[in-house]
């Protein structure tokens, strides 16, 4: 494993704990662009360019602004005075590293992962767009419907709630 | 260790981040934001397998990422509106203090 791979994931880990610890909202966002940022450099030192430039596109360009944007209209951007986390913190940090420990464990003891590095694959966007058109073509139309509907279903959760009185005269 | 343990290594600590941020953060935002991260581990591990696995030329882990990716914006999309439409309905984002069902 190179040196700038393990750097981009110290990095990217800092900035994970960075973004679930820190007070100010606003700073969390920030940390959170870059946890994005480094995974999108880890896919694109793994080989896959697509889902890294991919992941650059949909969560620093789009995930993140739409972040923003629910700190700016929830008007939670200043640091809150009272506790940011809640009573049973004990609990929920000692099941994540009980999960961390078996994850872990499993991982080093296990036998059936392949032992012997195979050879960089060899993949272009040529290569991504036919097998997105011919194999996955359906799967594809389905992400492009939810994808829609999801759409539509926010901006009607996010709506202004009506006045009342009209929707109980009906 | 080989490259592919640390991968794995890497996103489980993701993983573990994630959701020790989702659990523990009152603010309805940063429970979606460990959500996310969560997600993210997974597509790391995908990504992973994908690379050092036995078939890179089926592409699978790449395209499993792709519209893991859709689905992840798709859930935010919404995830995040229902946190504006729960602030204009309790005016608070604290988990703590939504816990009446009644509108």
């Amino acid at each position: 494993m190179s040196l700038p791979f393990l750097i981009t994931a110290i990095v990217t880990l800092f900035a994970a704990a960075a973004a679930m610890s820190l007070r100010n909202l606003v700073h969390c966002a920030l940390s959170f662009v870059i946890v994005f940022a480094g995974l999108a450099a880890m896919y694109l030192q793994l080989g896959a360019q697509f889902v890294g430039f991919a992941q650059i596109l949909v969560y620093v360009g789009a995930v993140a602004i739409l972040i923003v944007f629910a700190i700016l209209l929830t008007r939670s951007g200043e640091t809150p005075n009272q506790a940011v986390i809640a009573p049973g913190w004990f609990y929920g940090i000692a099941v994540s590293a009980v999960v961390f420990t078996m994850l872990g464990w499993s991982v080093l003891n296990s036998k059936t992962l392949p032992k012997e590095i195979s050879a960089a694959p060899e993949t272009s966007v040529k290569n991504i767009g036919d097998v997105l058109m011919n194999k996955y073509v359906l799967p594809l139309e389905v992400i492009g419907l939810l994808l829609t509907a999801a759409m539509i279903g926010a901006v009607i959760i996010a709506l202004k709630e009506s006045s009342k009185t009209e929707k109980s005269g009906k | 260790m080989t490259p592919l343990q640390i991968c794995l290594l890497i996103s489980a600590l993701l993983f573990a981040i994630g959701f020790a941020g989702a659990v523990t953060r009152r603010h309805a935002i940063l429970a979606l934001v460990g959500i996310e991260l969560m997600l993210n581990a997974a597509n790391l591990n995908f990504i992973a397998f994908w690379r050092y696995g036995a078939h890179p030329e089926a592409l699978t882990g790449v395209l499993f990422v792709i519209f893991s990716i859709a689905i992840a914006a798709a859930e935010a999309a919404v995830g995040l509106a229902l946190v504006i439409a729960i602030y204009r309905h309790y005016k608070t984002s604290n988990l703590d203090e939504v816990k009446e069902l009644k509108g």
